[in-house]
């Protein structure tokens, strides 16, 4: 297709021998005064529009109870918010969902990785289906799992359970898991395979010595990935965590705000205590986010 | 017969023996609920029939078969709600995920050159992708906040009347959209940024030599370069906001008065609000799987189709 369109392109010259000056104002990469105002104008304000939220929560953050719904008046600003937020077992949601996270992309990992290996390098009955059931289960909607998975749990006597929930998350995370690794696997030429089994390396022995290594960077991007799906997930938690102990940080946010109570101020300093480290976390591996993303379904 | 098996075996036990421990995981985690499911919404089950254990005594499940008896109910506007949800389902889908793409595809654009600053816009741009999404959901609410909230202060100091942004049902129902899309532009912008630099340069050299305005370089290069990303983003978009759950059960959580309930959260309240009603959200759930397999498998198929006559 490509190459169809080059040629196309390229023959038109010769029939229009079109002049050379209203192509200058064509160029590329050149702009006049206007248009780069103009260009840096949407820029700045669609900037604003991303950023202004969070500072916004940044700034209530520290605003006193007097002032918090006061959108033109500051008060005594001070670390008050912050100080109720941690008292009010913050520290322990954070601890609890960096368990069930951690928990979910272990599990996830450990468990899709030689999956996503066998669908990336060997041709064997039942590939095709497996790639076709990783794509649609992450696709099942929350509605269609919970209820049995409330019931199972329930009789399990895993309800308000770190362990029941991680295992909750294994059903989304480790179809997601084989599906970006085996995109990832896809990427590492077969020649490194070839090699391996001709030192005598079992197909196992290839995939942990040689491809494991070599992969360890989209590991990584699946991995942070499948933490970070556990760490932000909101309908199980808020069903199968009862116990204020036991809450993830999104569960335990809501004690903040729901239908009943607004506490702008220690919702806002949980947010930032919240988002400050994620989004450092998260600007160091978004440049292979989106690549993991889209290259497994490119491929499949 | 049975030698074909197991030359097969013999071929393929490597294989097969890789691909187990997923395979058991996933039945047993997602193959039994599923399964489950399906047969809760042939039932009439909720908490009180369910069975449950007391201390010592145990009392039996009393839930009975009911056969297509719920499916039924539902699919003809029984319960008074399907397809008033339905409709809104599909316009908060559309909402979203045409501006998320658009505001995406334009920023990308923009963002694609040789630029002053280029590197502080492409951070602030992708901050809504960094901060968790119930996080957000949650500063949101601060700001649509009526009427002390910022949003309704900005309104009012630029001579617009306020607007209670989550108390009225058109409000909500744009709020809810709002945030759906401040969320979900960066990860499609950063997405097309990568599709867009991956358009090799002498093509658009190509097309400049040639004179095609910067428009048709946008049409006639640009486009069909983006083409893999594109579909595979609105894919992913249509997927990830038909089953948003946390967005609208953080900001609205359905109301006001259920308006802004999509199906998911409209089954999850069925399933654990005040009925507990486990049936009809098992069928909620089945009939929600159903139309997103429906659609993938339509979209896979016009994609196909789309390629071969392209190729």
């Amino acid at each position: 297709m490509t190459a169809r369109t080059v040629s196309a392109v390229r023959s038109a010259p010769d029939e229009s021998g079109a002049p050379a000056a209203p192509r200058r104002s064509y160029r590329r990469g050149r702009r006049s005064p206007a248009a780069s105002a103009a260009l840096h104008l949407t820029l700045l304000v669609a900037s604003l529009i991303a950023a202004a939220p969070v500072l916004w929560v940044v700034l209530t953050s520290f605003k006193p109870d007097s002032t918090v719904e006061m959108t033109d008046q500051l008060g005594p600003l001070s670390l008050h918010n912050y100080r109720v937020v941690l008292q009010q077992g913050f520290g322990g949601w954070i601890l609890n969902s960096l368990i069930v996270a951690a928990g979910t992309m272990v599990f996830g990992v450990f468990i899709a990785a030689t999956a996503g290996y066998a669908v990336s390098r060997m041709r064997f009955p039942g590939a095709r289906p497996l790639m076709w059931l990783f794509l649609v289960v992450q696709m099942f909607p929350v509605a269609v799992l919970i209820v049995p998975l409330f019931v199972v749990l329930k009789n399990l006597h895993l309800l308000d359970n770190l362990l029941g929930l991680i295992l909750v998350y294994a059903t989304t995370a480790v179809p997601f898991c084989a599906w970006m690794l085996k995109g990832y696997f896809d990427g590492i030429p077969t020649a490194i395979d070839e090699a391996g089994r001709l030192d005598g390396l079992s197909p196992f022995g290839t995939f942990w010595r040689l491809i494991v290594p070599l992969a360890r960077p989209g590991l990584a991007v699946t991995a942070f990935y499948s933490f970070l799906t556990a760490w932000g997930e909101v309908a199980y938690a808020s069903q199968f965590l009862q116990s204020p102990d036991k809450y993830t940080l999104p569960v335990g946010m809501q004690t903040f705000v729901n239908q009943f109570v607004a506490d702008w101020g220690p919702m806002a300093a949980g947010a930032v205590l919240i988002i400050v480290p994620a989004a450092l976390v998260f600007f160091l591996v978004q440049r292979h986010l989106v690549a993991g993303l889209t290259a497994g379904t490119a491929k499949g | 017969m049975f030698s074909r098996l197991r030359r097969s075996y013999d071929r393929y036990w490597y294989a097969w023996a890789m691909a187990l421990p997923v395979t058991l995981v996933l039945l047993v985690l997602v193959g039994y609920p599923l399964v489950m499911g399906v047969y809760y919404s042939l039932t009439n089950i909720n908490d009180l029939n369910m069975g449950r254990t007391i201390g010592a005594n145990h009392i039996p499940a009393s839930f009975r078969s009911v056969g297509l008896h719920n499916y039924g109910y539902i699919l003809s506007g029984g319960d008074g709600q399907f397809y008033q949800t339905l409709v809104w389902t599909l316009e908060w889908t559309v909402g979203c995920v045409v501006p998320t793409v658009g505001i995406g595809l334009g920023l990308a654009q923009l963002l694609n050159r040789r630029l002053r600053g280029r590197g502080v816009y492409r951070v602030l741009l992708i901050l809504p992708w960094a901060v968790p999404s119930f996080v957000a959901a949650f500063s949101w609410r601060l700001i649509l906040n009526s009427p002390n909230g910022l949003l309704d202060w900005v309104f009012t100091r630029a001579g617009l009347p306020a607007v209670d942004w989550l108390g009225s049902a058109t409000g909500a129902k744009f709020s809810v959209i709002l945030v759906n899309v401040w969320i979900g532009v960066p990860f499609m912008m950063v997405a097309f940024l990568g599709g867009l630099q991956a358009i090799p340069g002498e093509l658009l050299e190509a097309a400049e030599v040639d004179g095609a305005s910067p428009l048709r370089r946008f049409l006639h290069v640009t486009m069909p370069g983006l083409r893999p990303v594109a579909t595979t983003v609105t894919l992913l978009g249509v997927i990830w906001t038909f089953n948003q759950f946390a967005i609208i059960y953080l900001v609205t959580a359905g109301g006001p008065g259920g308006a802004t309930n999509i199906l998911v959260t409209q089954a999850y309240n069925d399933a654990f609000s005040q009925t507990r009603d486990y049936a009809g959200a098992s069928t909620y759930g089945v009939i929600i799987l159903s139309m997103l397999l429906l659609f993938a498998t339509f979209y896979r198929r016009a994609l196909g189709r789309g390629q071969e006559a392209a190729a």
